[in-house]
């Protein structure tokens, strides 16, 4: 179970406000889809929930504990370029989260411990269907096998929360709904809490229980600087979708009780 | 068809390739050919058998003073003087490099360092080496490092420098420390790259061997032609020359096919 609280979280650079007053309370399970238009900070915050962007006040807060202010485990992420590694086979890639954690020396297993880390690599492989594929480099697949090995060597982690920023949208629209059924079906299997920024609403309903919509309240020039965005909308997606059975007990997507009767009005 | 869209056929190709060879070797000759027949005793454009006659001298009789084959001898031991300066450059380029690329505290300490140090003419030391460490082999190979690290060290810290932010904060995500980033993210993406900075390297690195073997040695490839121009032995020095052209070639090639069998994912013509 993990719950990630942003508390009043302001981000400036220099005299540019760009994000202020941000309270958002994530769900355990929950799938989050931060939208707004360009440049309204969207990758900032999930920098921040990343850890490679500090908050200029406020905090963000894991399970209650203070976030640590660099990456770590506990939060995996797939980026829209650049996530596996080229020097790295498909299973090679997948391996390599299990490697860094059980060999903190060499960074390599052997034996027994290589054999249940390549068993758990090859299941994962398997249910983001590049099972044929795990001898190859990433150079050799298409784009949409490469951010589908990103996701499975994310998992391979078992992160708490799972950041995805822009993962499909260099991907062609059919490839797109492929992934989009994929990523689903992903998080309804594997329990995991998901923050995703995308410009793509179509994607952050499809995909989301909960869509958060980032604005600038005041957009004239001379306000530009002083306002940053916040919070515009929030909402729940309606109809609820659920994970799988974990641990005994349903995890329902818990999402505030507010829901948009027209949800792309409130959007727009 | 504009000039630029034609292109010739891979026999036309090899023929055109070879060209210029072809017209260097047939314009020497002429030229040998003239002057010999003038003055058969002329010393600055030999004939091929000359240059073989002194070069079977050199290669498969024994040295009077010495005993040695004089040809393989200064091979090997250039080779040598070649291989530790090389050495030396190829271990402070992964260490400092790859370090000072990747680790801000580094890169502020070595970078600026490095950056000024490569500015000094690498021959104008040679006389403070040559005080300094004496007159043996510790200075030319010193000279072939001081010449080559500097560049090969800013090839790897500028290629680590290229490796995504992404796939740095990914490997963080799973989990990765700085010591484990080092050895399996960012050396194995580096080192196809060492090889491309090295073959590049070997070219100032034979004209400082070369260079130091001229001013101060008793032996060596570079030595040799410095010794014989005194009596004008252009069937010496040409030979050796192409010696030398083969050797630097042969290593060329060598490397480049390391890098292709070694990182077959590196692909420098598909970077974006």
């Amino acid at each position: 179970m993990t719950t990630v609280v942003l508390e009043k979280i302001w981000k400036e650079y220099g005299n540019q406000i760009v994000l202020e007053n941000i309270d958002i309370t994530i769900e355990s399970g929950s799938f989050v889809a931060l939208v707004g238009p360009s440049g309204c900070g969207k990758t900032t915050l999930l920098k921040m929930l990343l850890g490679e962007e500090r908050p200029t006040s406020g905090r963000i807060l894991l399970d209650g504990v203070p976030l640590k202010a660099e990456p770590d485990w506990d939060r995996g992420v797939v980026f829209q370029r650049y996530s596996v590694f080229p020097h790295l086979t498909v299973l090679g890639n997948v391996l390599v989260g299990r490697e860094f954690e059980q060999s903190r020396l060499l960074g390599r297993l052997f034996g027994a411990k290589r054999k249940t880390a390549i068993e758990d690599a090859r299941a994962l492989l398997k249910s983001v269907g590049l099972s044929d594929h795990e001898n190859k480099y990433p150079a050799a697949l298409s784009g949409g096998m490469q951010q589908r090995l990103a996701l499975a060597q994310a998992l391979m982690r078992k992160p708490k929360v799972l950041l995805l920023d822009e993962p499909f949208g260099a991907l062609d629209p059919g490839i797109r709904a492929e992934v989009h059924a994929l990523m689903n079906e992903l998080w309804v299997e594997q329990g995991i809490t998901v923050v995703m920024v995308t410009h793509d609403l179509s994607e952050a309903f499809r995909l989301g229980t909960r869509v958060i919509a980032l604005e600038r309240r005041r957009n004239r020039p001379e306000e530009k600087e002083r306002y940053g965005a916040t919070i515009a909308h929030d909402i729940a997606v309606w109809p609820p979708k659920k994970q799988k059975k974990l641990n005994g007990s349903a995890v329902a997507s818990e999402v505030p009780a507010l829901v948009a009767t027209d949800v792309s009005a409130a959007v727009h | 068809m504009r000039i630029i869209n034609r292109h010739p056929s891979r026999g036309l190709y090899i023929l055109l390739a070879s060209l210029p060879f072809i017209a260097l070797a047939v314009a020497y000759s002429i030229g040998s050919y003239q002057r010999l027949s003038v003055n058969p005793a002329d010393k600055i454009l030999p004939s091929v058998t000359q240059m073989m006659a002194a070069m079977n001298e050199l290669m498969f009789v024994p040295d009077k003073r010495t005993g040695d084959y004089l040809f393989w001898s200064d091979t090997a031991i250039s080779l040598w003087r070649l291989a530790c300066g090389m050495g030396i450059s190829i271990a402070l380029s992964l260490i400092l490099g790859v370090t000072a690329g990747f680790i801000p505290w580094v890169r502020a300490l070595v970078k600026p360092f490095v950056e000024a140090f490569s500015l000094i003419p690498p021959i104008t030391i040679l006389p403070i080496l040559f005080i300094m460490v004496g007159l043996d082999e510790a200075s030319k190979i010193t000279l072939i490092a001081v010449g080559t690290a500097p560049l090969m060290l800013r090839a790897v810290a500028l290629a680590v420098e290229e490796i995504p932010r992404e796939m740095i904060v990914k490997a963080q995500t799973l989990g990765a420390s700085t010591w484990q980033m080092i050895t399996r993210v960012v050396l194995p993406q580096v080192l196809p790259k060492l090889i491309v900075a090295t073959r590049f390297a070997l070219i100032p690195a034979w004209i400082f061997l070369v260079s130091a073997e001229a001013i101060a040695a008793v032996s060596g490839l570079g030595y040799r032609i410095f010794l014989v121009r005194r009596f004008l032995s252009m069937d010496v020095i040409i030979p050796y020359v192409l010696w030398i052209t083969l050797l630097a070639w042969l290593m060329d090639l060598t490397l480049a096919m390391v890098q292709r069998r070694l990182f077959p994912w590196f692909q420098p013509e598909q970077k974006s």
